[in-house]
């Protein structure tokens, strides 16, 4: 019998050696971005919150506060043309694949400005020139439609990589093992990332899952997988780019783990019965925007006052983009039936 | 072209016609499913597309009807033409996340940025033994989700020139073969033509009752109206073709015309879609010309059985369509 390992991305004694030296390496620019987009997320998500607390949103939201490195860490990997597709908890990776914020917001508030003029709202936000192939809202849908965009990309022989993210409650669907192994099979040039924040909607991974760690899923696609600390936000870049430059290279899909946490609910009905104050309180302590800073400041990359005003400034951008979307006109009913097919 | 000129295909051929023709016109254009390639498919559409398409366009996949739909949706996306073939329409139900939630979803969610230019080919349809799940006409399912289109020709010219406008098409379009129609054959011009999605046509003219049908109903009704035409009863049988987008017109004009309809589907009666063209009728102008009640004449509320004749008792057959006609053109008289 032929015994099985798990082949990693990357060694994770290579991960905590190589920090350092990224910390180094990395031009201060791709730092502070990276810093920048992390607090643009965690604003975003705020200002969702309290215009969902003022009575202005229609509809549901699913917020990623506290999961701020697993996108920007990814996304951060790629090239400014490679592709994306993710989720309904995507606010995240929307803005770290470079969305205008304002358009963002207004599709948020449903308006005829936002990305999908209001037609999608917070769980499908797409911005397709920018390379975000839309979020979608049943649970791991988007992996099936993520083989036939890397399929499109090998067969124009494009450079290009797709990410796909899900979540942890993803991975338990049929459309999980036939994209995988799809995939697999056809060396297609995607890497999936499956945001583990420990929950589906309730359900906890560790129970819901026969296999821990996750990433263990990859033997069964003889592809490497990995496991990755999903709230440091450089682990998750060297992870995912090791990954990324593989499949660019011709060599085929991956699959990592970024391992998280969920601070708010699942959706604005959640009363957080199936999990106690203390965990999340514990978890908190652990926030990826506390810890990048951190390090930001340890390794001298930015002074105390550039850490200060990035986020300022990604507050004051957050809070410019709400009000110019709250001032966007709303879209009209009419003649809807019109955009149903494409010319 | 003279009629002498136009060569004669089976509806199989027509289609594999049509496919290698846009594959040859189009390189976006490629073929993705189970058993397609050395197999030819289940039926043997595809046969010999692999020697001259290689596998990267006539392309097998793994028993993943979920995957197929999910590529085709992602490399549509992409700007690609992907025509997925499903092995038996009953399986289609695998892949219906990814038809309904994301193919049929992501051009208007996405607020019209979007298009998604694929096609799904599937046999449907009974009359082979095949039983229960691999015989199912599933298109009200379909049509009554906006974003998808869905057509089912008759005959192999309509085969042809339907699919050629379906590949062409921005948008996905449940393409409806019928297993019984494959070795059924016609006259098919060489060249490239495509047929309209949404244009009706009358195969037959009469002024007793119009017959709506689609798909193997259309030979079934015109051989009912033969039969009937004997006995001076004068059938008008409409093909729909399309399903969605529908010619309403020709309907309504056709039941105006004759103030007589009967539906005919193979597809069970219950929420069939018969019941959206009886409305269709009632709604229009041609309500005031009926002379009797529409009739449905379609598929019993049964899975379809194993044995021949328990088979042929479930859908509608010309002894059916014929008994149906003639009670209707009597009524009310």
């Amino acid at each position: 019998m032929t015994e099985v390992t798990l082949r990693p991305a990357l060694d994770p004694a290579v991960i905590s050696q190589r920090r350092q030296q990224l910390l180094r390496d990395l031009p201060k620019e791709r730092l502070a971005w990276m810093l920048q987009k992390m607090c643009e997320i965690r604003y975003f998500e705020e200002k969702a919150e309290d215009l969902y607390a003022r009575g202005l949103v229609h509809g549901t939201m699913h917020l990623s506060i506290g999961q701020e490195a697993s996108s920007v860490g990814s996304i951060a990997a790629l090239r400014p043309d490679d592709l994306i597709i993710h989720h309904h908890r995507g606010h995240g990776h929307t803005i770290a694949k470079g969305a205008d914020l304002k358009l963002m917001m207004a599709e948020f508030l449903g308006k005829e400005c936002g990305y999908c003029r209001g037609r999608g709202g917070s769980m499908h936000i797409a911005d397709i020139p920018g390379g975000n192939l839309g979020a979608t809202g049943v649970v791991g849908s988007g992996i099936p439609t993520a083989v036939g965009i890397a399929l499109a990309l090998q067969m124009r022989r494009s450079p290009q990589v797709l990410l796909a993210f899900f979540g942890d409650g993803a991975i338990n669907l049929g459309e999980f093992h036939e994209a995988l192994n799809m995939a697999a099979i056809w060396k297609l040039p995607v890497v999936f990332i499956c945001e583990n924040n420990q929950y589906g909607m309730s359900g906890p991974a560790k129970t819901m899952c026969a296999v821990q760690p996750l990433s263990v899923r990859a033997i069964a696609y003889n592809i490497p997988g990995q496991t990755v600390d999903g709230n440091d936000v450089l682990a998750v870049y060297q992870v995912t780019q090791a990954a990324v430059e593989r499949a660019r290279r011709g060599e085929g899909p991956a699959f990592i783990e970024n391992y998280t946490y969920r601070w708010r609910g699942h959706s604005k009905s959640d009363r957080n019965v199936y999990r106690t104050q203390a965990e999340i309180d514990e978890w908190k302590q652990r926030c990826p925007i506390a810890r990048f800073k951190q390090a930001l400041l340890e390794a001298q990359v930015l002074t105390s006052a550039e850490v200060d005003a990035i986020d300022a400034q990604a507050k004051e951008a957050i809070e410019r983009a709400a009000e110019e979307a709250l001032a966007c006109p709303e879209p009209s009913p009419e003649n809807l039936e019109a955009e149903v097919y494409a010319p | 072209m003279s009629e002498a000129d136009v060569r004669e295909l089976t509806y199989l051929e027509a289609i594999r016609e049509a496919l290698t023709q846009e594959m040859r016109r189009d390189p976006n254009v490629f073929l993705l499913g189970e058993d397609i390639g050395v197999y030819g498919g289940a039926f043997g559409v595809t046969r010999g597309m692999l020697e001259e398409f290689g596998p990267e366009r006539v392309r097998d996949t793994p028993i993943s009807e979920a995957a197929i739909a999910g590529a085709a949706t992602g490399a549509a996306l992409m700007g690609m033409r992907p025509v997925m073939e499903i092995m038996f329409m009953d399986f289609i139900t695998i892949a219906m996340n990814q038809l309904v939630n994301q193919a049929a979803k992501i051009r208007f969610m996405f607020g019209g940025k979007a298009s998604i230019p694929m096609v799904i080919r599937t046999p449907a349809g009974s009359g082979t033994g095949a039983a229960a799940q691999h015989c199912q006409s599933l298109e009200a399912w379909f049509i009554n989700v906006p974003g998808i289109k869905v057509v089912a020709p008759a005959t192999p010219y309509d085969a042809k020139g339907l699919l050629i406008t379906a590949i062409r098409d921005n948008n996905p379009v449940l393409f409806m073969e019928h297993k019984l129609l494959y070795r059924t054959k016609g006259p098919v011009p060489e060249e490239l033509y495509s047929i309209p999605l949404g244009q009706a046509v009358v195969r037959r003219e009469g002024r007793d009752v119009t017959v709506l049908a689609y798909s193997v109903m259309v030979p079934r009704a015109l051989e009912a109206a033969e039969q009937l035409s004997r006995e001076g009863i004068e059938l008008e049988v409409v093909d729909l073709r399309s399903l969605k987008p529908l010619d309403q017109a020709t309907i309504v004009a056709s039941v105006s015309k004759t103030g007589r309809v009967l539906i005919v589907h193979e597809a069970p009666r219950t929420g069939g879609f018969g019941g959206e063209l009886a409305a269709v009728i009632a709604e229009s102008e041609a309500f005031d010309y009926l002379d009797a009640p529409i009739r449905r004449l379609a598929g019993r509320d049964i899975p379809i059985p194993y044995n021949r004749t328990l088979e042929r008792a479930a859908v509608p057959q010309v002894e059916d369509i014929v008994a149906a006609a003639r009670a209707l053109a009597q009524e009310g008289r």
